[in-house]
């Protein structure tokens, strides 16, 4: 049956179709782009399998995959998808196509390496999302920085190299100390198979005693902060978006920055909870920080890119909070908010490359009045401003109202702080939107660029109506997350700590005084 | 009289290499200069079956010559490094020894008589044979330094290591005096050196003393001052050869006094713990400074040897003497593969008279020679610790073993280091991929040897770091071997 290694055939896939492209003359760049291409929409295709055979009622882990790796200290070939997953391995297979349409034209040079690079990265994502066991969670964890640093160093702006280098040594700081954090929780509980793990501490098999918890939680929240990014971690951030090309930028904001947040869904939260309990306040904190001070730096940004760059720290703040509000709404939101902000944030740099192409420039002093010469361009670009900007009907006002709902439940005081970081994202994207778009054109060549060509608008439709649809088909994503989301907050719980039988997601506040067992 | 053939048969490679060698030194006079090739035929088979014979010492396991030797799988597993290295080593210097007109004849059979005194060294049962393997393997590498007459680097290469070898191997031998006066016996492991008899205080001095002389072997702080420059003087291939072979070799004799001598463990502990800190820090932070893309590898060679002494310290503390030695011996595979496939890399691009040494002159490597970026890169990245390559699970190995003997704070330093190292290795790849290529000088292209040395490398270091399973089991073999403490 196919779909028994349907996930092994989706890691695996761009790394055969990186054989086929080196099989190709290097100077013939239509078929390298027309390969590439081709085996991103099928390995598409076939991730919606994923959703067709994915049932939604379970907390298991589905089309899961086991095989032996390395024998001592035994690492294994797990592999499974369940709702946290789910619409990020998807998210990952829509973008790569559109990272490689939006930059069908603007890379010229190194065209074969650089779609060969855009595959391994693919490879890398989709196994982060989809393993099992820690140390191969890690493998591709690690494996993809390579094709990043390599996609933002060769093929990026003027300060690429630095930012590319800036990028690799913020990462590896934090998920070297990760490794260790692994290796230790490997030798307390004798296995590095993360449902097993899972297991052992929620019956109660293993406890960690604080201390370790504790120095457990930071490596593995360490890592994972850096890649989101949490404030104050985020300044490689907003130069990798901008030294990226269009594509980099797109995956990066799109798939990189949601492996911070998904790990701290999938390890940080259920593997820890009692210093997840102690430290959310803190972490709270800092991305409600990041929230007012992304979006506040977004607003005297003088570079179109570089305000989207800060525009995601804003976001992913949301996402952060969302995840250590500890109630399965503000959870889902985090979960819905990292697919809106992926199609967002990656759609607004498709946007943001489109014009960089014509112009060559993200300044916004060097644009205005551009909604004459290029009218669809400038609906589009308003219509997915709007969807980052939480307008209702559109995807990203659900994301929000769920996580600021979720939060508002048990802290009212984070919910009503971070609301008024949606007040400011408008305020910031309306009036660059507004420096952009309208008012006289300001100089005389911007009067006749070339609007949308087909390709382009191929790609921005696509995305404008996923995110239509996702603003009012909402209960397609959550009814197939609910389940997953409810089971964090549940494999919280601990025999020791918390009565098994309270009802989920309310852990007595006394528990996490005690502390110590 | 005749040794038993048991014994023989014991010492296979060892044999099959010395043979090799002076058959070399015999045939050179009457081939000429246009017979290289033949040479080159000779020497290749002589490493080959040298690599080949270990099938019958492994198959004849045991101790030889009346305890002098011990052959076991431990033994056996530093052979086929050692050998491998040797081979490699052999195809990889014909190009060289042709563009800088060298003799072959004498090259290879001090490459073969080196591998032989490695091997005496890894299955070494007793202090004084050990002795005679580093002498046998050291003195060759003396030579082998300064190759290349002509070159005044190459010259203060081999003094100085010849003038700082000898003081090491000095202390080492006064240290077996010292050991043999306050217990009476050489022999590795012995009870007597278990259970600290007589004068603990003389022992112990003559302990240290041997780490001291086996510490400037494998080019461990505080006893690594003499590297970078023998290193970056001696011929790059020979310089490939040091920093894969002796090293390993004098690494598993340290393994085996360690690992089987109890007053060695609990007495070494914190000299390793101290050197594994020392040796990461001075090698990662002086690399850093670097121009010269081979001296940086040279002190980048000192850190790795810092890597590996976090697992010897791992087998040093108590319980987890097994996985430890396992972790070394691992690592010590993979990074002779890394190590010798980065120096071959830099033999071949350094061209004529070693002229074009500097991280700058790679630059735009990838757009002239995308595959021998491609292959340089991967070296590095795996040197670097990357998973996917071989020096991702070589760390690994090490982490699991430093964690297992609850060496946290080593763990993490190690960690940190893993980090400070990226700073020198992704600068060379970002001039290599990110630069525009020099107009006034290209490398030459890639010779057919150099080529198979380049490829059996990477395929070598994508193979460990992604089957690991036959060698790490190997090793944890090899280390059960050991009669352990």
């Amino acid at each position: 049956m196919a779909s028994a290694h349907l996930l092994s055939v989706l890691i695996f896939l761009p790394l055969a179709g990186v054989l086929a492209l080196l099989l190709v003359r290097q100077d013939d760049q239509t078929w390298i782009r027309r390969i590439a291409l081709a085996i991103a929409a099928v390995e598409f295709v076939l991730s919606l399998l994923l959703l067709r055979g994915f049932s939604a009622g379970t907390t298991n882990y589905q089309f899961e995959e086991l095989r032996d790796w390395i024998p001592a200290p035994p690492v294994h070939y797990h592999l499974g998808v369940d709702g946290i997953s789910l619409f990020l391995v998807l998210l990952t297979t829509f973008l790569i196509p559109v990272a490689m349409l939006a930059s069908w034209k603007s890379i010229e040079q190194r065209t074969q390496g650089f779609f060969i690079t855009l595959l391994v990265l693919e490879t890398g994502m989709i196994g982060v999302f989809l393993s099992l066991d820690l140390i191969l969670f890690f493998l591709f964890w690690e494996a993809m920085l390579i094709p990043m640093y390599f996609l933002i160093g060769i093929w990026g702006h003027e300060r690429r190299v630095y930012a590319a280098l800036k990028f690799i040594l913020y990462t590896m700081i934090g998920s070297i100390l990760m490794l260790i954090a692994m290796v230790w929780l490997y030798e307390l509980s004798g296995t590095f198979d993360l449902p097993r793990i899972q297991a052992m501490l929620t019956s109660g098999q293993l406890t960690l005693p604080f201390r370790t918890e504790m120095l457990l939680f930071g490596a593995f929240f360490l890592a994972f902060a850096i890649k989101v990014p949490l404030f104050p971690l985020h300044t490689w951030l907003p130069d990798a978006h901008t030294e990226a090309p269009t594509a980099g930028s797109v995956v990066l904001a799109g798939v990189l920055l949601k492996m911070g947040t998904y790990g701290m869904v999938r390890f940080c939260v259920p593997l820890f909870p009692e210093a997840a309990h102690r430290l959310a306040p803190y972490i709270a904190v800092l991305a409600i920080v990041g929230i007012l001070y992304g979006a506040l730096v977004a607003l005297v940004q003088t570079d179109l890119k570089r305000l989207v760059a800060y525009s995601s720290v804003s976001h992913l703040g949301f996402v952060v909070l969302g995840i250590f509000a500890f109630t399965p709404t503000a959870l889902q939101g985090a979960l819905y908010q990292m697919l809106n902000h992926g199609i967002s944030t990656g759609a607004l740099f498709v946007l943001v490359g489109a014009l960089y192409d014509r112009r060559h420039t993200h300044l916004i002093s060097e644009y205005g009045g551009l909604a004459t010469p290029m009218p669809v361009f400038a609906a589009l670009f308003l219509f997915v401003t709007l969807s980052s900007a939480g307008l209702p009907m559109l995807n990203g006002f659900v994301g929000e109202f769920l996580i600021l709902a979720g939060t508002f439940e048990r802290h009212t005081v984070w919910a009503s702080v971070a609301a008024s970081g949606v007040i400011f994202s408008a305020v910031y994207l309306l009036w660059a939107y507004q420096r952009v778009f309208f008012g006289a054109i300001t100089q005389e060549r911007n009067g006749t660029l070339p609007d949308l060509d087909r390709r382009e608008r191929c790609i921005l439709f696509a995305m404008a109506a996923l995110i239509l649809w996702m603003g009012i088909g909402s209960a397609a994503f959550t009814r197939r997350t609910e389940t997953s989301a409810r089971n964090i907050i549940d494999l919280m719980q601990r025999p020791q700590l918390y009565n098994a039988s309270s009802p989920a997601g309310v852990p007595p506040t006394a528990a996490s005084e005690t502390g110590v067992h | 009289m005749f040794p038993p053939r048991e014994d023989i048969l014991r010492v296979a490679p060892e044999l099959v290499l010395c043979v090799s060698g002076m058959v070399l030194m015999l045939v050179e006079p009457f081939l000429g200069q246009a017979r290289r090739g033949t040479l080159l035929f000779l020497a290749t088979t002589g490493a080959a079956l040298a690599l080949a014979a270990n099938v019958l010492s492994a198959t004849h396991q045991g101790a030889a010559f009346s305890g002098l030797l011990d052959v076991d799988s431990f033994s056996v597993f530093v052979h086929v490094v050692v050998g491998l290295v040797a081979l490699l080593v052999v195809l990889g210097s014909a190009d060289y020894l042709d563009r800088e007109h060298l003799q072959h004849g004498e090259y290879y059979a001090l490459v073969l008589f080196a591998t032989a005194g490695m091997g005496v060294m890894s299955s070494a049962a007793e202090l004084m044979t050990a002795f005679v393997g580093l002498e046998v393997s050291s003195i060759s590498t003396y030579v082998l330094a300064g190759y290349r007459r002509d070159s005044p680097r190459s010259d203060e290469s081999a003094m100085k290591y010849f003038l700082l070898g000898s003081f090491a191997t000095a202390f080492f031998l006064y240290g077996i005096a010292l050991v043999y006066g306050s217990t009476g016996t050489t022999q590795i492991g012995h009870a007597a050196l278990s259970s600290f008899p007589g004068a603990p205080s003389l022992l112990r001095l003559g302990l240290a003393l041997i780490l001291v002389g086996l510490g400037f072997k494998v080019a461990a702080a505080p006893f690594q001052v003499w590297t970078p420059d023998v290193y970056e003087g001696a011929p790059t291939p020979v310089t490939a050869l040091m920093s894969s072979g002796p090293k390993a070799a004098a690494f598993a004799l340290l393994l085996r006094i360690l690992a089987t001598t109890d007053a060695a463990g609990s007495f070494w502990f914190w000299a390793l713990w101290i050197s594994a800190v020392l040796s990461m820090f001075v090698g990662n932070f002086a690399a850093l400074a670097q121009t010269s893309v081979k001296r940086m590898l040279a002190y980048s060679s000192i850190a790795h040897a810092g890597y590996v002494m976090v697992a010897l310290a791992a087998a040093a503390a108590a319980g987890q003497v097994a996985l430890g030695v396992a972790a070394a011996l691992y690592y010590l595979a993979v990074y002779a593969l890394m190590k010798l496939g980065a120096f071959m890399m830099v033999a071949q691009l350094g061209g004529t008279s070693e002229g074009h040494l500097e991280i700058d002159d790679l630059a735009g490597l990838a757009s002239r020679q995308p595959a021998a970026a491609a292959c340089f890169s991967l070296f590095l990245l795996s040197l670097l610790g990357l998973p996917v390559t071989a020096g991702f699970l070589g760390k690994f190995y090490i982490f699991n073993a430093a964690l297992a003997s609850h060496l946290v704070w080593l763990a993490v330093l190690l960690a940190l280091n893993s980090v400070l190292a990226a700073f020198y290795y992704l600068r060379v790849i970002v001039v290599m991929y990110m630069r525009e290529p020099h107009q006034d000088w290209a490398p030459s292209p890639m010779p057919w040897a150099i080529t198979a040395v380049l490829l059996a490398t990477s395929a070598g270091t994508l193979y460990l770091g992604l089957f690991p399973g036959r060698v790490m089991g190997f090793a944890a073999h090899a280390a059960l071997s050991l009669p352990l403490r």
